[in-house]
């Protein structure tokens, strides 16, 4: 803190951009918890004018006709503003960047009371709620080191309902694609109607179990519309998506033909040994925003 | 299917009326509650304690709300459902002990919850998930909160709400689960997916 105090000094530049930094986060997390990301809301209309079941429908007109009052009203579109969860990438010509935590921290509880966020954040098991949505290690942080003169800032506010269905496995290595499939096909029965469908499914594979879940959180970060650059991973996020809606479990789990919306896969090498699965599910809201804050200190909102 | 217009309080034969698959509309007062306020409940209950608000007829609402105060007025922002699968644990004994008519949630609830719906004559409904903003205008005014140490969505909410819907009859008092039959029939079907998928048996 003494180098903080010493830089603010010299020309006040860190003083600024702290400020620049604060700003940017709580308009993201406005943003996030408000607009949709335009991938999920054409996802969505794709999925009302498709769907054969009337209970879907009636769900899925329910869905656009709230995102259209939470835009038009300028209000959080699901009471469940999540725990915030940060992604931040520092350019190395950014220059010192160990001002962001609490820099973050300030901006959640600032909007917490603006804009409004539900304070979610409680003790894990004392359950005592702090009120403001920080906590010990809340919000969380996942640090990324990039190109060029700036941070990008991710805000995801990840709602408890889809959440409380992730899953993990250490599957048979042998098995391969099948254990995969069997396992995220599984997880979608499991959930049924609990992470508010029709949903993104993100499958993390590989690396360490740790790491499995880190990817499949990390596939929600992807577009819905993009696949994944790999064609045989692009083509395996196809059959899975086509396998979840032959379930029949449809919006809100009411029956129909989209239980989900998109599926996402990230992937790293893993042991020999090993086949680590992890299933990170996301609600219809899908909600996450990105700001690009440059050193000088300009802003550019990405989503 | 049908449509029904209910308002608080609902009597035993009125709660009996609509099957799975209809639709309601609520009229005048739903209680929230989740997790906390279920088991503080049953534990005030089964002490003998009075607790602070009547269930009997009414509606206890699974949400947790967004909610500003403005002035000394309490304002709802957003109040969709939450899971309810959450409070299987509690509801058939809250059911049983606290008499309200209607359960509203999102997606569905278990054996218990149905068998005491059956016995009690109670009905679970889904409203849609994530709706907040829709579910929120149909609330007129916040008529007070209590239990709020335990946090904002964890606290009892009093809402007077007009023509709250619409919402799906998940669960009725004949012992049919809409959310059951659902998950029924995606079993069966699992196999012939996981066929069509390639994966090996």
């Amino acid at each position: 803190m003494l180098v903080l105090k010493e830089l603010r000094l010299h020309g006040g530049f860190l003083l600024e951009i702290e400020e620049t930094v604060e700003k940017a986060a709580v308009e993201i997390l406005r943003r996030a918890v408000i607009y949709l990301p335009k991938d999920v809301k054409e996802a969505l209309n794709d999925a009302y004018e498709n769907e054969t079941s009337e209970a879907g429908k009636t769900q899925l007109k329910a869905i656009i006709d709230n995102i259209n009052l939470g835009e038009s009203g300028k209000t959080p579109i699901c009471q469940d503003t999540g725990v915030i969860l940060f992604y931040v990438t520092v350019g190395k010509d950014f220059g010192d960047a160990s001002f962001i935590p609490a820099v973050l921290r300030a901006a959640v509880r600032k909007a917490t009371v603006e804009v409004p966020l539900r304070p979610n954040a409680v003790h894990p098991l004392t359950r005592k709620n702090s009120g403001d949505n920080t906590g010990t290690n809340m919000p969380y942080i996942n640090w990324d080191i990039g190109d060029g003169d700036y941070i990008e800032l991710t805000a995801m506010p990840k709602g408890a309902g889809s959440e409380n269905m992730s899953s993990f496995a250490m599957l048979t290595p042998g098995e391969g694609a099948s254990a995969l499939k069997r396992f995220v096909i599984d997880q979608v029965i499991r959930a049924g109607a609990q992470p508010c469908p029709p949903t993104i499914i993100g499958v993390g594979v590989g690396g360490s179990a740790d790491i499995a879940l880190k990817l499949a959180k990390k596939a929600l970060f992807r577009p819905i519309s993009v696949r994944h650059p790999e064609p045989d991973i692009a083509d395996l996020e196809k059959v899975l998506l086509r396998g979840i809606n032959m379930t029949g479990i449809g919006p809100m789990g009411l029956g129909g033909t989209f239980t989900s919306l998109g599926v996402n896969i990230e992937y790293a090498y893993c042991h020999t040994a090993s086949l680590p699965v992890g299933v990170n599910m996301q609600c219809w809201a899908a909600r996450r925003a990105t700001a690009r804050i440059h050193r000088d200190g300009t802003v550019e909102m990405i989503s | 299917m049908a449509t029904f217009r209910f308002k608080t309080p609902v009597n035993e034969a009125d709660a009996r009326k609509p099957s799975i698959g209809d639709t309601v509309y609520v009229s005048g007062i739903m209680i929230t509650a989740r997790d906390q306020a279920h088991r503080r409940a049953l534990e005030y209950v089964r002490a003998g304690k009075s607790i602070p608000v009547s269930f009997e007829g009414g509606v206890v609402f699974h949400c947790g709300p967004i909610a500003v105060k403005e002035g000394d007025q309490w304002r709802i922002v957003a109040a969709g459902p939450t899971t309810s699968t959450r409070m299987e644990s509690y509801e058939a004994e809250f059911v049983e002990k606290l008499k309200p008519r209607i359960i509203v949630g999102k997606a569905g609830m278990g054996a218990k919850t149905a068998e005491a719906a059956k016995k009690f004559g109670a009905m679970y409904c889904d409203f849609t998930g994530g709706a907040a903003v829709l579910a929120s205008q149909r609330i007129r005014a916040v008529k007070g909160v209590e239990w709020y140490d335990l946090g904002m969505p964890e606290a009892l909410w009093i809402l007077e709400v007009e023509e709250f819907g619409p919402m799906t009859v998940t669960i009725d008092s004949h012992g049919k689960n809409l959310h059951d039959i659902v998950q029924g029939s995606a079993q069966e079907k699992r196999t012939e997916i996981l066929k069509i998928l390639g994966v090996s048996q």
